[in-house]
């Protein structure tokens, strides 16, 4: 596992998101109301729609394309929806976001 | 691992992909499942075939299952590839073009094809069935150069198919040989009002004539009847019946009649061949509504998914008109006989007639012309059988209209029963629909997705509407709950602004504290609420949470379905100069823009641009943000006016430019769309926006609450004024009050529904200072607005358009 910095924790809005682009595709750095950090495909398992770009609420990320609901600590929609994408490892120090990424994973 | 199964499904069609869908549901990884389909397509939505022809809708926006969906699932399709015979012997189907597949189970669900009237000519060129892609592209194309077209039969598909080609610009007459069309749907005096409003279209009728035979030498050229009388044709339709495509099944030894027969678990006569759908006859039944057949697929789909618990036990149907404009709900035995009674309510003045057939207090038939709904009511009781005697006086009325103010039959659907059908085509009950939107659902869209309620002929989206509405606002089943905004508070929208106002509460978070929110950040529908609550309370002081806004507002453009965006630059009443135009395609070009287009409000749209691109694009047009993407004011549109237009009284032009002038960066609790026309003509369509203005000789007509969208609603005339200055005024009032009023996401036409046009009448223009007042409010607030794209241009706003970082290999 290679970790990467990304940032600052503040360059990632409260209550929403950004992207990474990394060999593994697009990334989404998602933080919500309380300040809790984590990292997804961006790429919404129903049609692709950009996780970076939706409401994020508790463990909840709503798809800004048709407001499916991901889980983001199982990486799994929320029913009735069925699908999944994947998860990242993100850790913080001081500042900085880190993401780790296994070498396997491109 | 096991060898898989082979699944052979024959027909590329409604009914024998839904079983694949059903039973894919119930075992994924059972079979290894192939699909045969004689079009060229693959499955696409039958059903709506009229809207394509009658220009509603395209024929891309029909696909149901797409090339990736039958790849992701690991289905081999063979399109244009029909089967053409079954060797039960040697379990192998062979395709006409000589492939062959061996098989462990067989799905037949070969459809029907329209069935031709017997009669000399019939085969001309130039006569026309209609039933697949193939007649509509023919009849898009042959219907471009007018003239006339002769429909026989007026059935349902003789009515929609007269409508599309109507649409189309060709004179259409319908012959039947009945007293009056559709008599399989309604008795004579349902027939004379439709027959009425399909003339006031312009499409003719023939009725009681037998047609003898179609005229020609080597195309058509009228059509005979067998009095001896004849009229011209360029082209004749026939819509006479459907006839089961059974050859197949009968060349393979199964036992067919009109259909191929089948049990109660949709097995032919060989066990190992289940089928479904217009091709099959259950109980000497035979179908040819989608409804029944997506029952038999769920029954199909059971017994093939190996779980042997269902069965099927034949429908009971109700049907609809999909005649943009005309409604119409009729079920069972509404024409009545010897032992029943009849309840009618006859209003001829608004074109409503609604008959109800009763024995022994129960409903047996249903008839409902001009205002259907509560058609999914009755037809409830129909089906349960229920003892309607306590209802009987009101059953006309629905089960609302006691205390019912006229807000349009909001709560007509919350009242239902958790099990009556609301989508009847996919067969999808009340009860799982709010549970779906329960689960967090918040458009009809969504609903449409999950349950696939409203996904078909899209009939009953108004009722899916007021489920979401009733159901999202928090009244289940009657009880009298109030509306909460979302599942994350008991408030209600009001209670949420009084609440922001009263106290003062100047951001979503703060507002949310302040109401002990149950979830903390909220959710996708109370957030942007919220948002825009505090923003139109609190123009200067509210804080505006970009957070709490759709993508599209965040990012000042609309994102499409690929995660590109669009970007829509204002262009002030439609009114541009050759050197912005020249900029706009230079900008266009450098950028290699995938598409230019203009919107149906007369605006230019560059697609599919990325995020990242936004802003040097949006510095290098140098012009305002359109606010193509937001919840506020789009665009005024704009017809010629009298500058130019040997019509025009007034200048519509130069007021639409002033309008937009006066009302750009305004947002709205929902998007707003304005027009001005030059004179009656209406070129600009007025009477189906937000505020629409019509020149008259004497000044301006002020028109309200039109909406063009899913659900078509004339605006009303609001007042007739003078001078430009009074219609901005007015408007402005008028747009205040909805921004101060409305829900968050209710455009103008339900709330002048909701409100009533008095109440916002004696406001906006009786009283001239209340006009005043809200005009100014409105002026207020929009200067506090800055133009977006120029802020993100000067760097004042962030719409992080680039990745947070890139990490290369
Ligand atoms: C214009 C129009 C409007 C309609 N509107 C409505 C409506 O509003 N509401 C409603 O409920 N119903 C409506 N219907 C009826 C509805 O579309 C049908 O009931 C439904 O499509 C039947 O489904 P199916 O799968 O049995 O047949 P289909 O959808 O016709 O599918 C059968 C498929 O099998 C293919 N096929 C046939 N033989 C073979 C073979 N030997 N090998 C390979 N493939 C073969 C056919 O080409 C076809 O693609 C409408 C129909 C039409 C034509
Ligand atoms: S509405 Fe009247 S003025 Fe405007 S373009 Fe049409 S005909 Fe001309
Ligand atoms: S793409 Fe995410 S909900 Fe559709």
């Amino acid at each position: 596992m290679d970790w990467f910095p990304l940032g600052k924790v503040s360059d990632v809005p409260l209550g929403g998101g950004r992207y990474v682009d990394t060999p593994a595709g697009q990334i989404a750095v998602l933080r919500n109301e309380e300040g809790e950090l984590f990292a997804v495909h961006n790429r919404c398992p129903h049609r692709g729609g950009p996780l970076s770009e939706g409401f994020v609420s508790g463990k909840t990320v709503f798809c800004p394309l048709h407001n499916w609901q991901i889980d983001l600590e199982r990486g799994e929609a929320l029913p009735p929806d069925q699908g999944c994408v994947k998860t990242f490892p993100l850790k913080t120090e001081g500042e900085e976001i880190w993401l780790g990424l296994s070498e396997a994973q491109p | 691992m096991a060898k898989k199964a082979r699944l052979v499904v024959i027909g590329n069609g409604m009914a024998g992909i839904r079983t694949v869908e059903e039973l894919l549901k119930m075992a994924p990884d059972l079979y290894e499942i192939t699909v045969f389909g004689d079009e060229p397509h693959p499955n696409y939505n039958r059903i709506l075939l009229t809207p394509v022809l009658a220009g509603e809708m395209r024929l891309e926006e029909t696909i149901l299952n797409d090339h990736d969906w039958y790849a992701e699932h690991g289905i081999t399709l063979r399109t244009g590839s029909p089967v053409a015979k079954i060797d039960r012997v040697r379990r192998k189907v062979i395709t006409e073009q000589g492939e062959t597949v061996p098989y462990d189970r067989i799905l037949i669900a070969t459809g029907a094809a329209a069935a031709l009237a017997p009669i000399p000519g019939k085969d001309l060129p130039g006569v026309y069935s209609y039933r697949d892609m193939r007649d509509v592209e023919a009849l898009t194309q042959v219907s471009a150069e007018g003239g006339e077209a002769v429909i026989i039969g007026a059935g349902l598909l003789g009515l929609e198919v007269a409508h599309g080609l109507n649409a189309r610009g060709m004179q259409v007459t319908v012959v039947h040989r009945r007293a009056w069309p559709l008599d399989k749907q309604l008795d004579a005096r349902g027939g004379a009002m439709l027959q009425q409003a399909m003339e006031a279209r312009g499409i003719r009728f023939l009725l009681e004539r037998e047609s003898a035979a179609v005229l020609g030498t080597d195309r058509v050229e009228g059509l005979q009847f067998q009095d001896g009388s004849s009229i011209p044709a360029r082209i004749v339709v026939m819509t006479v019946g459907i006839r089961p495509r059974i050859a197949l099944a009968k060349d393979a030894g199964l036992a067919c009649e009109q259909g191929i027969l089948v049990s109660d678990t949709l097995q032919t006569y060989d066990p190992r061949i289940y089928a479904v759908g217009e091709c099959v006859q259950h109980r000497g039944m035979t179908y040819g509504l989608v409804a029944p057949l997506f029952e038999q697929a769920k029954v199909a789909a059971n017994h093939l998914a190996e779980y042997g618990r269902m069965r099927y036990e034949g429908s009971v149907t109700s049907t609809k008109l999909k005649v943009t404009g005309i409604e119409l709900f009729s079920a069972g035995d509404f024409l009545g006989g010897e032992d029943t009674e009849e309840l009618t309510l006859l209003d001829a003045h608004q074109g409503i007639y609604k008959k109800v057939v009763l024995q022994n207090s129960k409903i047996k038939g249903i008839l409902l012309y001009g205002d259907t709904s509560i058609g999914p009511w009755l037809f409830e009781h129909l089906r349960q059988e229920s003892d309607i005697s306590t209802m009987r006086d009101h059953l006309l009325f629905g089960e609302t209209h006691l205390g019912d103010a006229g807000h349009s039959g909001a709560s007509q659907a919350a009242r239902l029963p958790d099990s009556a059908e609301i989508c009847g085509c996919n067969g999808v009950s009340k009860g799982q629909i709010v549970h779906a939107i329960r689960e967090g659902l918040f458009t009809v869209e969504e609903v449409r997705k999950c349950t696939k309620a409203s996904a078909s002929c899209g009939s009953c989206t108004g009722l899916v509407e007021q489920l979401l509405m009733s159901t999202l606002g928090g009244v289940y089943d009657g009880s009298a709950r109030k509306k909460a905004i979302c599942a994350c508070t008991d408030y209600t929208h009001q209670e949420v602004r009084d609440a922001i106002r009263k106290e003062k509460l100047l951001s979503v978070r703060e507002t949310f504290r302040f109401l002990g929110w149950r979830n903390p950040g909220g959710c996708a529908s109370c957030r942007p609420a919220v948002n825009y609550y505090v923003r139109a309370a609190w123009p200067a002081e509210g804080k505006d949470d970009p957070s709490a806004r759709f993508i599209n507002e965040r990012a000042h453009a609309n994102i499409q379905k690929d995660g590109t965006y669009s970007v829509v630059p204002r262009i002030y009443g439609g009114v541009t100069t050759p050197a912005e135009l020249k900029r706009i395609a230079e900008v266009a070009e450098r950028h290699a823009v995938p598409m230019v287009k203009f919107t149906g409000g007369q605006r230019l749209d560059l697609l599919g641009v990325a995020k990242e691109k936004l802003p040097v694009i949006w510095a290098e047009l140098d012009m305002p943000s359109g606010h193509a993407y937001g919840k506020a004011l789009r665009t005024v549109k704009s017809c010629v006016g009298k500058e130019f237009c040997r019509f025009g009284v007034q200048d519509s032009t130069q007021l639409a430019i002033d309008l937009e002038k006066n009302l750009e960066r305004m947002w709205a609790p929902h998007k707003v769309k304005l027009a001005a026309s030059g004179c009656p003509r209406n070129c600009a369509e007025s009477t189906i926006k937000d505020v629409g203005v019509i020149g008259v000789d004497s000044g301006w007509e002020i028109y309200v609450g039109g909406n063009g969208g899913m659900k078509v609603r004339a605006a009303d005339l609001l007042t007739k004024v003078k001078t430009e200055a009074e219609v901005i005024e007015i408007s402005k009032a008028f747009l205040q009050m909805y921004r101060e009023d409305a829900q968050y996401l209710e455009r103008t036409a339900p709330w002048v529904e909701r409100v009533g046009l008095e109440r916002i009448k004696a406001r906006v223009v009786d009283d001239l200072e209340q006009r005043k007042a809200l005009a100014q409010a409105l002026d207020f607030a929009i200067a506090q607005e800055k133009d977006p794209w120029a802020e993100a241009v000067a760097g004042r706003l962030d719409i992080h358009a680039g990745p947070l970082r890139r990490i290369s290999a």
